[in-house]
């Protein structure tokens, strides 16, 4: 069993219309600002972040959908948001039909079973004094479902299953390695059998060839025990490789999402097309074939995103429209019904951007 | 702008504390039964008739909040009651003895904070020198060493011994500056090593922190790779910001201080406000320990403004706040 | 599979299977570096012999046949009326001003400073830290409130306060217990709140509560622990702060009201005598001095154990070759490539 090269997501379900009963998250034009405080004699509100801008998504049972961006486009924040730990500014989020935006701390803790994450940091996300049995116990600890002997053998079965070794039960997690770490984590998360595993980041901090372990492991374990992922990432050849969906966002706005094939094969916003070039392909020749989009300009501040779309300072395709009016999130170009994009001038079947790589990589 | 804006701010917080302060004395004193109160006020040894004439002047049998209110009235504009044991104002007292105070106060905050940050920066750039070696473990003894118990040693072994074969001019007691400069510094030398020892070793150790701390960031190193001489790197770089955690102790160390400062002059026979304060305990003189109450929440309040401005200066993100 | 893992695997088969491997905890990593630095067994053992001579303080009342407040104007002072000096008349250490027994009363003072010592950091590291991880924790209002608060009472002079209080109720050992904690609390919480605010980000906090933690449990079960190595470092280093603080107040006059021996008020009698009497000061001086000593190197000692990276830098200089004979030597070591004592 080769554990060196990911393997591709299960193969996603038709698509057939939303049907309700599909639905496990849904986000409905979810925004999330924070407030930048200036000086003076009194603190003032001077301005806000807009880290999170109306951002709607699906996510569906026994599925992933891949959502990916730079760095500041407001992903974490979204599955902070979704997860319950920061406030929501406005919008809606609702698990399995219920509503569960701002609940309160003792409202949201029978959905805290049903949700749980997998955090980016390896060396952060688990508490240096505990053991790591007792990490790994700590949901049941949390929510009183198992005491004693019974824990300890649910959480050495948790073990064996993302591959540790159960007798290690009281090392602390200084002894263990990065991909270990995580494993614990992945442990964590699946305690109390949760519908929704939210991974930010998850492997994003790890050696190339230990994330291809970690993502496989995560892969299993969807379909053994029936998980959906909102998989959160910055590379989009992880995201491939996981997802049945992905969303890509921009500066807190959707730019594109759709069926994972769709939106790698047809790409129609020009930030998910630039996105693609740059990510590195495993065949040479067709790397030193490939033109690479180069964007100019740094990413805006969401402080004050631009006027209209906010990509278009960067875009290679921007004309005075795209400056004035801001984009629908709507299909484009006679495109399948789930697949969506935010952009006055769509990418054609075929069309190579203007603006691309000055000179060719040798 | 930043400044004068932060400024007005701790002066504000400042008032607000010392009629916090005041306030709390006044409940602290005079919230009690009249008799109580009167007898205190008058002194151990006051006779009935005086203390008779404690409650008629000063209005014991009004209501406590009338009391109040002219207590916050006399104090703001300076009148610190009357000591009847003395039979002078309170005020007159405190303004004796303030000048010797001040002497033993300013001359050993100078000197120990000239001793500490010298030692505190050579020991830090001769990291592991000898001259360090022999710092650090003084700086341990230093530590270790409450103030009186440092004086009476320094009486015990200095003072007196010196004495003995006729050098007088390292003596205890108060000689005022108008006998002349010499023998004013005679007198102080040994109350100032007394109260600057401790507080030089605290702050040596916390200056050779902070500067070998400052020293390992990268911007020094890009300051010494532009090529500024190592001199220049240290002082103008290195001690600038590693003079701010010190700044901020020197805010806190002000109440120590207060202590220190009684503690030397009963140990030295300094007759300043200190002093004079224990005494009033055991004579029972309750009206300048009131007073002194004041003046010193009055100085803790001042030297904390100072403090936070030298800060302030040093440290410019701290003007937002 | 890495080869870290292949090795763990292999190690595990190696051992007994029903016995689960036990990690080696920060404490335990701190305990024994603590043991092997001498500075620190000294300090210990001066300590221990310090509480013992305490609590056998009435043994040598026996012995001697001294009581603390027992005044021996005839074989306690000289015909002038002054303390003898060590050794005459079975007084070891001398007489006092009024032929009290120096060394049992020495003894017995060193029973209260220890015992104010003690105490006052007792409560003021409970009510420091309690109010140091609310405050830390929750922010906001209550954390600008609580923050304020302990601003204050660290810039209370301490003195001053003593002096008030001691004024309206006369000075005794509940006053001194008192003002102390007061302080000593207010100088805690400052630190654990600061280190609260960072550990509050940290991303296994925002696990936690992902998890469904609630404040209490993030607070006790999550930051405190991370948070009882600077918190003992302190308390250490606290005691003889108390101690000293103690000794200044009865020194004053404001403490322990006299007979009651405190080395601080014997000292503050000898202040009229040290000149006809050098064991009046010298002896109370020394066990003052050597028992705040003692403390203070302590706690020097546990900060620089929990603290690795001081040591390496000094073993790097010591040596390489002295180094690695000593790490080769540390007894049942970790296996090399699982060794991380960065910690966290």
């Amino acid at each position: 069993m080769s554990d060196t090269l990911p393997r591709d997501a299960a193969q996603p379900r038709p698509s057939a219309a939303e049907t309700e009963d599909d639905v496990l998250v849904r986000v409905e034009n979810l925004v999330k600002h924070f407030p930048v405080h200036g000086g003076g004699l009194i603190r003032r509100v001077v301005g806000q972040v807009q880290a999170v801008d109306g951002v709607s998504l699906v996510v569906r049972r026994g599925q992933t959908l891949g959502l990916v961006g730079e760095t500041g486009c407001g992903k974490s924040t979204l599955a902070r948001c979704i997860a319950g730990l920061i406030p929501v500014t406005s919008g809606k989020v609702t698990f399995e039909g219920r509503d569960i935006t701002n609940l309160s701390r003792g409202a949201m803790r029978p959905f805290r079973r049903e949700i749980q994450m997998i955090f980016q940091d390896p060396y952060g996300s688990l508490n240096p004094r505990h053991r790591v049995g007792a990490i790994i116990g700590e949901p049941f600890a949390v929510h009183k479902t198992a005491t004693g002997a019974e824990r300890k053998k649910a959480v050495q079965e948790l073990m064996e299953r993302v591959g540790l070794n159960p007798e290690h039960f009281n090392r602390f997690p200084a002894e263990f390695s990065g991909g270990q770490r995580q494993r614990i984590g992945v442990a964590r998360a699946l305690a109390l059998r949760p519908k929704l595993v939210i991974c930010d980041e998850p492997v994003s901090a790890l050696d190339v060839s230990i994330q291809a372990q970690v993502l496989n492991l995560l892969s299993d374990l969807q379909g053994e025990f029936g998980l959906s992922y909102l998989f959160i990432a910055h590379d989009l050849e992880v995201v491939r490789h996981v997802s049945n969906d992905v969303t890509v966002m921009y500066l807190g706005r959707i730019a594109e999402s759709g069926p994972k094939d769709q939106v790698y094969e047809t790409a129609r916003h020009p930030y998910t097309a630039a996105l693609l070039s740059a990510a590195p392909a495993a065949d040479p020749d067709a790397a030193a074939q490939r033109r690479r989009i180069i964007l100019t300009g740094d990413v805006p501040s969401p402080i004050n995103p631009p006027e209209g779309c906010r990509f278009h300072p960067r875009c290679p395709k921007a004309q005075d429209l795209c400056g004035e009016r801001e984009p629908v999130l709507e299909t484009k170009l006679g495109d399948p019904v789930t697949h969506l994009a935010a952009c006055h001038f769509p990418l054609q079947a075929g069309e190579i951007l203007a603006r691309d790589a000055g000179r060719d990589r040798r | 702008m930043g400044i004068t804006r932060f400024l007005v701010r701790r002066i504000l917080t400042g008032i607000l504390v010392l009629w916090i302060v005041a306030t709390g004395t006044f409940f602290l004193f005079f919230a009690r039964p009249v008799s109580v109160v009167a007898r205190q006020l008058a002194g151990r040894s006051a006779t009935p008739q005086v203390i008779s004439q404690v409650i008629r002047n000063l209005g014991l049998n009004d209501p406590v909040t009338t009391q109040y209110w002219r207590f916050l009235g006399k104090t703001a504009r300076g009148d610190l009651g009357y000591s009847y044991y003395k039979q002078i104002p309170v005020k007159t007292i405190l303004a004796q003895d303030l000048p010797i105070t001040a002497s033993v106060v300013v001359g050993a905050v100078l000197l120990w904070l000239i001793v500490g940050l010298s030692v505190g920066i050579i020991s830090a750039t001769r990291s592991r020198s000898l001259f360090d070696r022999v710092s650090t473990v003084g700086v341990l003894a230093g530590i270790s060493m409450p103030v009186f118990v440092l004086g009476e040693l320094l009486i015990l072994f200095v003072f007196l011994p010196l004495n003995e074969h006729g050098f007088t001019w390292i003596s205890t007691g108060y000689a005022g500056l108008s006998g002349g400069l010499i023998p004013w510094m005679g007198h102080m030398i040994l109350p100032w090593i007394t109260l600057a020892t401790v507080q030089a070793a605290i702050y040596t150790r916390l200056s050779r922190g902070s500067l070998l701390d400052t020293m390992g960031e990268d911007y020094i190193r890009t300051a010494r790779a532009k090529g500024l001489t190592e001199r220049r790197v240290i002082y103008r770089h290195g001690v600038r910001a590693a003079l701010t955690p010190v700044v901020s102790q020197l805010g806190v160390d002000i109440g120590g201080l207060l202590g220190g400062v009684v503690v030397v002059e009963i140990v030295f026979s300094l007759p300043g406000l200190g002093a004079e304060s224990i005494n009033a305990i055991s004579t029972g003189d309750l009206p300048v320990i009131i007073g002194f109450v004041l003046i010193a929440s009055v100085f803790v309040v001042v030297a904390n403004i100072i403090v936070d401005l030298a800060y302030a200066l040093l440290d410019p993100r701290v003007r937002i706040t | 599979m890495s080869v870290t893992e292949l090795e763990f695997q292999a190690h595990a088969a190696e051992s007994a299977p029903e016995q689960a491997i036990e990690g080696r905890s920060q404490w335990n990593l701190t305990w024994r570096r603590l043991l092997s630095d001498k500075m620190a067994i000294a300090s210990i053992a001066v300590i221990l012999v310090m509480v013992a001579l305490a609590i056998a303080a009435p043994l040598f009342v026996s012995l001697t046949g001294h009581g603390p407040e027992q005044a021996f104007t005839n074989s306690g002072t000289t015909r002038s009326g002054a303390p003898v000096s060590p050794g005459t008349h079975g007084f070891f250490l001398g007489t006092d001003y009024i032929g009290r027994d120096l060394l049992v009363r020495t003894l017995y003072g060193a029973r209260i400073s220890l015992f104010v010592g003690i105490l006052t950091t007792a409560i003021a590291t409970v009510a420091g830290v309690a109010v140091g991880l609310v405050a830390g924790y929750f922010g906001g209002w209550v954390d600008t409130v609580l923050a304020r608060f302990i601003d204050t009472a660290l810039a209370f002079p301490l003195l001053v306060l003593a002096l008030a209080l001691a004024a309206v109720l006369g000075p005794s050992l509940a006053i001194v217990i008192a003002v102390i904690s007061f302080f000593s609390w207010a100088g805690i919480s400052r630190i654990v709140r600061g280190q609260t605010l960072s550990l509050k980000e940290k991303e296994y906090i925002e696990a936690a509560r992902s998890l469904g933690a609630g404040p209490s449990r993030i607070m006790f079960i999550h930051i405190l622990p991370n948070l009882l190595g600077p918190v003992l470092v302190l308390a250490t280093l606290y005691i003889p702060t108390a101690v000293v603080f103690e000794a200044t107040l009865s020194f004053l006059g404001l403490g322990i009201p006299p007979p009651t021996p405190s080395w601080g008020n014997i000292l503050g009698e000898a202040q009229n005598y040290y000149s006809v009497a050098w064991w009046y000061v010298v002896f109370p001086a020394a066990a003052l001095l050597v028992t705040t000593l003692a403390f203070n190197l302590l706690g020097d000692g546990i900060r620089d154990a929990m603290d690795p990276r001081t040591e390496r830098i000094f073993a790097a200089r010591r040596g390489r070759r002295k180094n690695k004979r000593k790490a080769a030597t540390e007894p049942g070591a970790l296996p090399p490539l699982t060794v991380s004592e960065l910690g966290e």
